[in-house]
This record gives C-alpha cells, sequence and structure tokens, in this order.
C-alpha cells in the first residue's frame, strides 16, 4: 500500500495534519491536527462554535483550504477527491432527507450519487431496509416517518456504498433519549465491527470511557486520549466544562 | 463511465420526481404563458402592427409572432425556478447530499440542470399541444426541430439560475431575482415585439435587447419552428450557455468559488 498519495498511517482510517481554515479575518480551525483509526469510536467533542461542522464541511470537501492536509483511507483529499469520497460515509446534523420521496427513493438516489448501478443497489437498500426494520414502509414518503426512524434511515443511508470511514455530525440534535440511545449504541457496534468512526457531540454523555476522546475548543485540538484515562475519576461533563472554560 | 450515466440518470429521475410531486408549479408554468397568448396577445393583435420579417413569409398574427417568446419565458422561469429550488436544496441540506458525491462536481451540476430541462421541454410541448388547440400551429416538423434548440436555450437559462443561485444567501431573497432577472430579461427581449420595431422608439433599447443572451434564446427558437437556423442565434446562445455554466462551476466550486461560508 504505497503509492504518491498514501501516508503513513492513514490507510484505513483518517488523518488530518496541520489543518487551518478562515471564514474571513476569523480563525475556524487553527492548526489542526488529528487521526481517527479504523474500528474504534472517536468522540470529537466540543461546545458550540468550537469548529465541529467546518471540520465535517472539510472532511466531506464542502469546504476546502490550502493549508493542511486530510487524508481518508490513504488518499489525499485534495489530490484525488473522488478515491477519497467514495470511502467516506456522511451523516450531517442537518436533515438531509428528501421529504417527498419514498423511503426506497431516498435510499436509491443516494447509492446513484456513489455510482452504484441499479443491480448492485438492490439488495443493498432492501438489506438496509431489513436491518432497520423498516421493508414494510419502504414506499412511505420520509416525511411520514418520525424523527428517530429518519435518522436511522440517513445512517443506513450513509452506509449503503460500504464506506471505511463514517462521520457523523451531532446526529442525535432533536432526537427523543430512546432515540438517541438506540443511534449511538447502533454507531458502537459498527466501529467494533471495524469502521473508522467520528462522531462529533457537544453532548458528554454519549461518550463511553473506552471511546476515543478528541476535545475541540475554539479550533484547536486541546485533549486527546482514551475517555476513561482522560477525565481521571471526574464526571465527563464536569471535566469538560471545566477543559473548556464553561463555553456552552 | 457507467457510473457516470447512472448519477444522471438518478439526479434526472430526482428531478422529474420533484415536478411530479408538484402539480400546481406544473399549472402555474402553464397558465402564465396562456394568459399571455390568449388575454394580451388577443388585445394586442390590433395595436401592434407587424411587417413581414424572417422566418415569416407572410403577414402573421400576434398570437403567432409571440409563441416563441412564451415557450422561452417557460425556459426562463423554469431556469429561476431550478435556481430557488436549489436555495432551498442548499438550506434544507439536500444539496449537501449532492456536492458530497464522489463524482466531479461539473458533472453533478450540468446533470442537475439537465433534469430541469427536460421538465421545461416537457412543459413547452403541453404549450405548443394547448395553443394547437387554439389554432395556433407551427409547421409541423418545426415541433421536432425546435427540440435542440429549447435544449440548448433551457440549459443557458438554467445555467444562468444555476449562477444566480450561488449568489443567494436565503431564500427570502429570490423576490430580487424576479425584479432584476426574469422581467428585464424578459421585457427587453424580441419576445414580445422585434427588434425594429422597438428602434422605432429608442436606438438604446434596441441594442440593449440585441445584447440581452435572452432575445436570441427566442429566435433560435422562432427560426426552429420554421425549419430555419438562425446562425447568429446559435452562437450567442451556445456561447453564453458556456460561459454561464462554467461561471457556476466555478461558484460552486469549494476551492474557489462563492461557497466559502459557514456551513
Amino acid at each position: 500500500m504505497t503509492g504518491p498519495n498514501k501516508t503513513e498511517n492513514a490507510d484505513s482510517g483518517l488523518s488530518v495534519r496541520n489543518v487551518t481554515f478562515r471564514y474571513g479575518a476569523k480563525v475556524a480551525l487553527d492548526n489542526l491536527s488529528l487521526d481517527v483509526r479504523a474500528g474504534a469510536f472517536t468522540a470529537l467533542l466540543g461546545p458550540n462554535g468550537a469548529g465541529k461542522s467546518t471540520l465535517i464541511a472539510l472532511l466531506t470537501r464542502l469546504l476546502v483550504t490550502r493549508e493542511g492536509r486530510i487524508v481518508i483511507c490513504g488518499h489525499d483529499l485534495a489530490r484525488t477527491p473522488r478515491a477519497a469520497l467514495t470511502r467516506l460515509g456522511v451523516v450531517f446534523q442537518q436533515p438531509t432527507l428528501d421529504l417527498n420521496l419514498s423511503v426506497r427513493q431516498n435510499l436509491a438516489y443516494f447509492a446513484a450519487l456513489h455510482g452504484l448501478s441499479p443491480a448492485q443497489m438492490a439488495p443493498r437498500i432492501d438489506a438496509a431496509l431489513d436491518r432497520l426494520g423498516m421493508r414494510e414502509r419502504a414506499d412511505e414518503k420520509a416525511r411520514d416517518l418520525n424523527g428517530g426512524h429518519r435518522r436511522r434511515m440517513e445512517l443506513a443511508r450513509a452506509l449503503l456504498h460500504d464506506p471505511k470511514v463514517l462521520l457523523l455530525d451531532e446526529p442525535t440534535v432533536g432526537l427523543d433519549a430512546a432515540a438517541r440511545r438506540s443511534i449511538t449504541d447502533h454507531v458502537h457496534d459498527l466501529a467494533l465491527q471495524g469502521l473508522c468512526v467520528l462522531w462529533t457531540t457537544h453532548l458528554t454523555d454519549e461518550v463511553r470511557d473506552e471511546d476515543r476522546l478528541l476535545v475541540l475548543h475554539r479550533g484547536r485540538i486541546v485533549a486527546a486520549g482514551i475517555t476513561g484515562d482522560i477525565r481521571q475519576g471526574a464526571p465527563l461533563s464536569d471535566w469538560f466544562l471545566k477543559r473548556t472554560g464553561g463555553a456552552e | 463511465m457507467n457510473g457516470y450515466w447512472g448519477v444522471s440518470r438518478a439526479i434526472i429521475a430526482r428531478e422529474f420526481l420533484r415536478f411530479v410531486h408538484q402539480r400546481e408549479r406544473f399549472f402555474a408554468a402553464l397558465v402564465r404563458p396562456l394568459v399571455w397568448l390568449l388575454v394580451f396577445a388577443s388585445g394586442f393583435r390590433a395595436a401592434l402592427g407587424l411587417s413581414i420579417i424572417p422566418p415569416y413569409q407572410t403577414y402573421i398574427t400576434y398570437e403567432t409572432y409571440i409563441m416563441p417568446g412564451l415557450c422561452a419565458m417557460m425556459l426562463l422561469f423554469n431556469g429561476m425556478q431550478s435556481s430557488l429550488s436549489l436555495v432551498y436544496d442548499r438550506e434544507m441540506g439536500s444539496m449537501r447530499l449532492l456536492l458530497t458525491s464522489p463524482f466531479p462536481r461539473w458533472w453533478l451540476l450540468v446533470s442537475r440542470l439537465a433534469g430541469a430541462t427536460a421538465i421545461s421541454i416537457l412543459q413547452v410541448y403541453v404549450f405548443l399541444a394547448i395553443a394547437a388547440l387554439f389554432g395556433i400551429v407551427m409547421p409541423p416538423l418545426g415541433y421536432a426541430a425546435v427540440l435542440p434548440a429549447l435544449a440548448l436555450g433551457g440549459m443557458m437559462l438554467g445555467a444562468l439560475g444555476l449562477l444566480l443561485s450561488s449568489f443567494i444567501r436565503q431564500l427570502e431573497n429570490f423576490a430580487g431575482i424576479m425584479n432584476f432577472v426574469i422581467f428585464p430579461m424578459f421585457f427587453l427581449s424580441s419576445a414580445l415585439y422585434p427588434l425594429w420595431k422597438m428602434a422605432e422608439s429608442s436606438s438604446l433599447l434596441r441594442d440593449i435587447c440585441a445584447g440581452n443572451p435572452f432575445t436570441h434564446v427566442v429566435e433560435l427558437i422562432r427560426f426552429s419552428l420554421y425549419l430555419q437556423v438562425d446562425w447568429g442565434a446559435l452562437a450567442w446562445v451556445a456561447t453564453s450557455a458556456l460561459v454561464f455554466t462554467a461561471l457556476a462551476v466555478w461558484a460552486y466550486d469549494p476551492a474557489r468559488g462563492l461557497n466559502r461560508r459557514k456551513p
């Protein structure tokens, strides 16, 4: 696994090196570097305005910066965006379903956007619907689903093209406690199965002690490690508030 | 290459599904030119005298004269409607889904343009059929010959809409498009009156109309309906289509374009 666009440690994960991004004069990300490994649930914890969504936009190439380098599964996002994006699954903070289309139509549209042929996509969509327990609701409009089901469907959709890296930008926003728990558990299971997961949140109760934790504050990583080791016995929420100056 | 066609097919199919779900949009798109044709044109036919000008070989009614302009008007409104839905998509998040596809962005955007244009053409043909029911008919082969002109004109006006959508930050600003783009483009063109008629009142206005790309869409359609090619108009429309598309793709390029704002 060598080549001009490979890096030393990111053949199966995500690597960000010295990335800086500005909105005009305002620095949103300041010389940011981080690694997200395959087979691990990595939580990017940060208060509102820390730069989480900007980072997700850069990782998905909705925004581009010339300062720094992003490598997804060994592929440089700036030099080989197609190879990099093919390996990426994303659940955005903002819902991205077309509410006027049916569940199946939404899934098929996304699968085609990722280059799957009708023959390839049909079994994957059926399998995704079965996993969600939604096969019988496949022809219902997305508008008729509740918030939890819509989110689960977006997650299933993000996995249709078999990505190696899964990004989730505050995916539980607006969900009730049961739906939050269900999605959090499901994504932890996916990480255990070998997926590289980066989960951004400002909610400390979504992070487990065994998770890798990155704390983002004012565009910089201010702490990194295994959550249980980092918090050193203190409740994570207290530790986080103290570390980020109570900014929320 | 299969993946490229697959993604285009999916984007175009989505445009059609969305169109099917918005039946009121279809009727609004039809009612507008029909009102112009059956009310406005009937009222003006007595007031406006038209000489014989190419491609016409005899005197024509005013209704016949404004048919190409009304077809182009449908393309114009649909192009702008498409830009409105792009802004809506951006606000609703579905634009992100499109733009994070691994396929080249220019291909995704051109596919979307093609989908919007296909819907416009469908509407134009329904309008032509209704007009025929009222006795306003074109040469039979003209209905087929006009298809490439409609496609090129639709792509050009759709690309303009795409470009404009990259400037519009919020849905509420769309009214500005109506005031500053659609109306000037439509009225400062040969859609409602020939350029020589315009020159009678002001040569400056006539020059402005002659430089308006929409005028050339109208003329391209007019000549095609009569099985002729207006090469000047074709060059204008093709060049404008390329320029608008290139600018729109540039504007949507995250490295260079206008979208460098908070996600």
